[in-house]
């Protein structure tokens, strides 16, 4: 990057700190910090639809969407997220290559199953074999998102379920005396009440969330754990930057990125919370403002 | 949105145009000098320029794509991949599962390593090994307790901080490394036998690749090229053909 970054050999002190800090691999490790960010930007939000949408699903009139959203939730909240994450790649993976071979080769007969492999002809693969890099690590990171939002998505529904019951009976008796129907009752007096009730689950949820982002480490996205660890590992000089075992200063940087990340989140939550109190029959609205 | 989501979902079962004879190649991208991350960021080493000059003698696209050692085999037979050239052993164990190429590697031997001082000498004990590994195979029916990581180099890392007695690897991969140690880590005992040779995996039902890179390696066999890839990686006492 550098001008005199051209010859590491002779380099040292800060010359060769601000030279090995600024290779390409660093900047592939820079990059996965925006990746992990990009990751909680996207997941936050579909986990609450996927949430919303499940708790929505629990209390509809309709047995069958009941059962379907109470199942939902019930299932991936009873398996453990690492089974569930290795499961639902893949097999989101092999689904869609699976009907893609259908649809684009009906002229090739046979399984796709042989034996214990999965083949699919040329034209089926997703992404295509002869796509650049960075399709395949958008679509790697794609699956990735979704299986998160899922995971997660059940469990945002279940706080979302619990708040809606929370808020008090009285006020839904005093829309219905006022002439609202079921959906002008839900959307002006249920949903507005039941952030109170449901920010501490779901706070509690996005913590959760970050501290899950280095799973993307076992779905084969190259993240901040993946570089931190191919960073921190001792090398011989037949790299440019030879050194020692260094992986805990490494993660020692990791440390500090997701604490700070959870300490602004905390500071966040805080004044949301304020906010969705305001006026509310609860104890967080009566706390005297700082 | 829905917009969005619907143009993603028909982008996703479209048909699209005709395609190159793109081949895939699987790596671990942590097994210096076989195959590594450079300072770049760009997958480097033995098994990359011997990749690379295989498939232009083949006539093949070739694309790279770095995977973790451990789901190295199933991610080929579940086609994310087309060949693995990872300084995999060919051995029976894994014949049954993959077809293997002609080796680009002679059998190498396998070495100990252990720290220098009052266990220099360790062969048995406690002795690290990386996970799926002909060492961990042969760890694992000896007297001595294995313990297992996921990459080689966290295997010397068990080693230098005294959690193993010793490391059972390839003798490619450690000399470099007892090298550089300033005399802290040494060779221990005599080297062994533990497995084949070096080749490419294939999956059983992919002969027409098979043939293609077969051709290739015995091409650059006869001519010397592939004897000058391995003193350039290995060192003038590698083994060669």
């Amino acid at each position: 990057m550098f001008s005199y970054c051209a010859d590491p050999a002779t380099l040292d002190g800060l010359n060769w700190l601000t030279c090995y800090l600024t290779t390409g691999k660093h900047m592939a490790f820079y990059l996965s910090f925006i990746v992990v960010l990009a990751l909680l930007a996207l997941a936050a939000p579909a986990a609450l639809l996927f949430g919303f949408v499940g708790a929505l699903a629990c209390r509809s009139n309709i047995s069958l969407v009941r059962v379907l959203g109470q199942g939902y939730i019930t299932m991936i909240r009873g398996i453990p997220d690492i089974a569930f994450f290795l499961f639902v790649p893949v097999a989101l993976d092999q689904a869609f290559e699976f009907l893609r071979h259908k649809m684009l080769c009906s002229d090739i007969t046979g399984s796709v199953w042989r034996g214990d492999e999965f083949l699919v002809c040329e034209a089926a693969k997703l992404p295509l074999g002869s796509s650049p890099q960075w399709i395949h690590e958008i679509y790697g990171f794609s699956l990735a998102l979704l299986s998160f939002a899922f995971v997660f998505g059940a469990f945002a529904g279940n706080t979302l379920r619990g708040a809606m019951q929370a808020v008090p009976k009285s006020q839904l008796q005093a829309a219905a005396a006022f002439g609202m129907n079921r959906r002008q009752t839900f959307w002006r007096v249920l949903l507005p009440q039941m952030w109170v009730y449901a920010l501490p689950g779901l706070s509690n949820l996005w913590m959760i969330l970050v501290k899950a982002t280095p799973l993307l480490f076992l779905l084969g996205v190259e993240d901040v754990v993946y570089w931190a660890r191919e960073l921190g590992g001792s090398k011989t000089s037949a790299h440019a930057y030879p050194h020692g075992d260094w992986r805990l200063w490494y993660f020692l940087a990791l440390m500090v990125f997701y604490l700070s990340i959870t300490w602004l989140s905390e500071w966040f939550f805080k004044k949301l919370m304020k906010q969705f109190s305001y006026g509310q029959a609860t104890l967080g609205s009566l706390e005297i403002p700082e | 949105m829905k917009k969005i989501f619907l143009s993603a979902v028909a982008a996703m079962f479209a048909a699209t145009g005709a395609f190159a004879d793109t081949v895939r190649l699987g790596t671990e991208g942590a097994y210096e000098p076989w195959n590594f991350v450079n300072d770049a960021g760009k997958l480097d080493g033995f098994e990359i320029q011997l990749g690379n000059e295989l498939c232009k003698r083949a006539g093949l696209t070739c694309k790279w794509v770095k995977n973790d050692w451990d789901s190295i085999i199933p991610n080929l037979k579940s086609g994310n991949y087309d060949a693995i050239i990872a300084g995999m052993s060919v051995t029976e164990e894994r014949q049954k599962v993959i077809d293997f190429t002609a080796e680009y590697y002679p059998a190498d031997p396998s070495s100990f390593v252990a720290l220098a001082g009052a266990n220099a000498s360790a062969t048995s004990g406690i002795i690290a090994a990386q996970t799926a590994t002909i060492h961990a195979g042969y760890i694992a029916s000896s007297n001595a307790t294995l313990v297992e990581f996921a990459t080689a180099e966290e295997t010397i890392a068990a080693v230098r901080n005294g959690e193993a007695d010793a490391v059972l690897a390839d003798s490619g991969y450690l000399k470099p490394i007892v090298e550089e140690s300033n005399g802290k880590l040494v060779f221990a005992g005599a080297s062994i036998q533990v497995g084949g040779g070096v080749g490419m995996g294939i999956r059983k039902s992919d002969s027409a690749l098979m043939t293609k890179l077969n051709t290739a390696i015995a091409s650059i066999k006869s001519d010397g090229t592939l004897n000058r890839m391995i003193v350039k990686w290995f060192g003038a006492d590698a083994p060669q053909f």
